[in-house]
């Protein structure tokens, strides 16, 4: 599928639908209330506030664009078009899951036919994976890019490093995005990260690289990808976003976030993604409240029939897990032969 | 030498493998730290002249992203056969084949395949000291899903090699670097070896030898000698350490009720340990005597030549094990 209009007003509200979607994922469903009754287990890690970054960068991207999330997938699953009951699955841990309920929350956006190949939940091991997948586009002389998202956690890896070096001397087609939400779990970026931004990072390996200090801004996030998107596919190496913005609840859903200051939680809340979006579509004229409300009304019964579907899949048999090791090859062992 | 035979090292053999798996087929792709230019075993020497620095890659000094890079890469469909230069250097991308090569596919539900080559190679013998020659191939037990491969003869190195290359799975292909100058015989004609299958290199009655790698030519000298006492030793190279082919010892077992084994690991959880304790439990009636082990101590490797010399499994440290098994001391 591919966007009807190169304006970018209309490339937004192309994905806006996935924005509501995503407005409407946790408290629609309340999330955290089926965390908390159990009915939802493990680790997740919700996109709430940052929503803007997936719209902006995905939005500046080919469909078919090879795109490397991390456990914060959620919002990245949704802009690109993975199925809502898909990962409602997943995250049931059902067989009807991305996954077939073997990953979960932190791998759910896992798709090879929604172009999202890899889905990792160690902090900054997507950066290195990233460049396989750009020196494989390199190879072919394709002209697809590599996005790899990562947070303000990676940056202090030895993988962000070897990584972002190697993209730069083979100038692999990688666009390399920092999701810098100002905290890594409860630790503060300002406290953890040496030298002038993360943005300048990238420019020490001589990689093109933009420092949106209002990621929050749909609009500030997708100028800057389509400048870097543009740089890479005219073949002249890799690029860098760090995008500044916040999580509005916690690293994971259990927890409250209670390390971080009430006052820089109010700013951040002041600056919305999608309230601020909504206003400026509707001071266009590209949208009105009508039109929201039937959106959110047909979302919100499409999020409960995959809640509805979730619940009474199947779960994967176990005696299929060893089928799933190799491709070829016993895997059996043992008392499991 | 019979026609359509010719004797080569195990470095030359793989080096075969590598050309004729390269013309094949252009996913194919070969990248490390000095593999171009240079090759310090020389079985990527001068690859570049014929297949071009697109396919033949020197890395930086970046582990992870070696193996990183191989993996995006095979997810992409190319086969890459990616080198890490000493298997202790392999500690610096445990990340990324522990837990990423051998988990992806598994999951992801099976939507993902791998099909990579980490080759690598432990110099124990070459008198490298403590940070040159360790044998981690045991602690990549711990990550089911990533098959170890680990060839004694160039016969087994080539066939092996294709095998893998072709493989639709991750692949840690470990080789010896003591054995990279040996010699054996290679046909001219293709052909490969299957993964998962041990390889009965000498057929006996008395006692089971199972060796891996550098000892295998230690335990076949072993072997030999003990013959001449009259002691009829079977010996069995795996070759494929995971999955490993257990069938195979246990038939053999049927016979001789008696397990010596023999590798390079060091004694504590080594792949010894990993064939003993299986045995024990899942084929103990077979048994008419303890299982016993022949490995490096728990210490690290010595620099001093003799020391080292001391420290390795020989063949006759494997004649005195099986005798004292056979209550012939």
């Amino acid at each position: 599928m591919v966007a009807p209009s190169r304006n970018i007003y209309s490339v937004a509200l192309f994905h806006w639908k996935s924005l509501i979607i995503y407005l409407h994922f946790a408290p629609t469903l309340n999330v955290e209330i089926d965390f908390f009754e159990g009915k939802l287990i493990g680790l997740c890690h919700p996109y709430f506030g940052m929503e803007a970054v997936a719209v902006g960068i995905i939005s500046a991207l080919r469909p078919d664009d090879p795109i490397i999330s991390t456990h914060r997938n959620h919002g990245h699953a949704i802009v690109r078009g993975v199925p809502f009951k898909d990962l409602m699955a997943e995250l049931f841990g059902k067989v009807t899951g991305t996954c077939k309920g073997l990953g979960g929350s932190m791998h759910a956006a896992l798709s090879i036919m929604h172009n999202i190949p890899v889905v990792t939940a160690i902090v900054g091991s997507g950066i290195p994976i990233a460049c396989g997948i750009g020196l494989a586009l390199q190879y072919r002389k394709e002209k697809r890019i590599a996005v790899v998202f990562f947070g303000d956690g990676a940056v202090n890896t030895g993988a962000f490093n070897e990584g972002l070096n190697l993209a730069a001397v083979w100038r692999l087609p990688i666009l390399f995005v920092c999701e810098n939400n100002y905290y890594a779990l409860s630790t503060p970026f300002y406290r953890v990260c040496a030298g002038e931004s993360i943005a300048s990072r990238g420019a020490a390996y001589g990689i093109k690289s933009f420092l949106v200090s209002d990621a929050n801004d749909v609009i500030s996030v997708y100028s800057a990808a389509r400048k870097a998107v543009e740089h890479i596919r005219s073949g002249n190496g890799p690029a860098f976003i760090e995008c500044r913005t916040y999580r509005m609840k916690g690293h994971g859903i259990y927890d409250t976030g209670w390390y971080r200051p009430k006052e820089e939680v109010e700013e951040w809340r002041r600056k919305d993604p999608i309230e601020r979006f909504m206003n400026k579509l509707k001071i266009r004229g590209i949208l009105d409240d009508e039109t929201i409300r039937r959106m959110e009304e047909s979302i919100e019964k499409e999020l409960e029939q995959a809640i509805e579907e979730a619940e009474k899949a199947p779960v994967l048999d176990f005696n299929e897990l060893w089928d799933l090791l190799y491709v070829e090859g016993e895997a059996r062992y043992g008392e499991w032969r | 030498m019979e026609s359509g035979v010719r004797e080569l090292s195990y470095a030359e053999a793989l080096r075969e493998a590598l050309i004729e798996e390269m013309r094949r087929d252009d996913r194919v792709i070969v990248f490390g730290e000095d593999v171009a230019v240079y090759s310090v075993y020389k079985v990527t020497k001068d690859l570049i002249d014929e297949f071009g620095p697109e396919r033949i890659r020197d890395t930086p000094i970046s582990e992870a992203a070696i193996v990183g890079t191989a993996i995006g890469a095979a997810l992409m469909g190319l086969r890459p056969v990616a080198e890490i230069m000493y298997m202790d250097f392999i500690t610096l991308a445990m990340d990324m084949i522990m837990t990423h090569a051998a988990k992806m596919r598994f999951y992801s539900g099976g939507q993902i395949k791998l099909p990579l080559v980490i080759r690598t190679e432990y110099a124990l013998g070459r008198v490298s000291a403590a940070q040159h020659s360790q044998v981690l191939i045991s602690c990549f037990l711990q990550s089911p899903g990533i098959k170890i491969v680990a060839p004694s003869t160039p016969y087994d190195a080539k066939g092996l090699l294709k095998s893998a290359i072709r493989d639709d799975d991750p692949v840690l292909f470990v080789e010896a670097a003591m054995l990279y100058r040996t010699r054996g015989p290679v046909p001219e004609r293709e052909y490969l070896i299957p993964i998962g299958k041990c390889d009965i290199k000498r057929e006996g009655e008395d006692v089971t030898l199972v060796a891996i790698s550098r000892t295998v030519p230690e335990a076949l000298k072993a072997a030999e000698e003990l013959s001449k006492e009259g002691i009829s030793v079977e010996v069995i190279d795996p070759m494929t350490i995971q999955p490993m082919d257990y069938d195979t010892i246990v038939r053999s077992l049927e016979k001789t009720g008696r397990l010596v084994i023999a590798d390079d690991s060091v004694k504590t959880g080594g792949i010894s340990a990993e064939i003993a304790a299986y045995i024990s439990e899942y084929a103990f009636g077979l048994l008419k005597a303890p299982i016993i082990r022949i490995n490096s101590p728990p210490l690290p490797v010595p620099f001093s030549p003799s020391l080292e010399r001391q420290y390795m499994v020989d063949y006759k440290k494997i004649i005195a094990a099986v005798k004292k098994l056979l209550g012939k001391c």
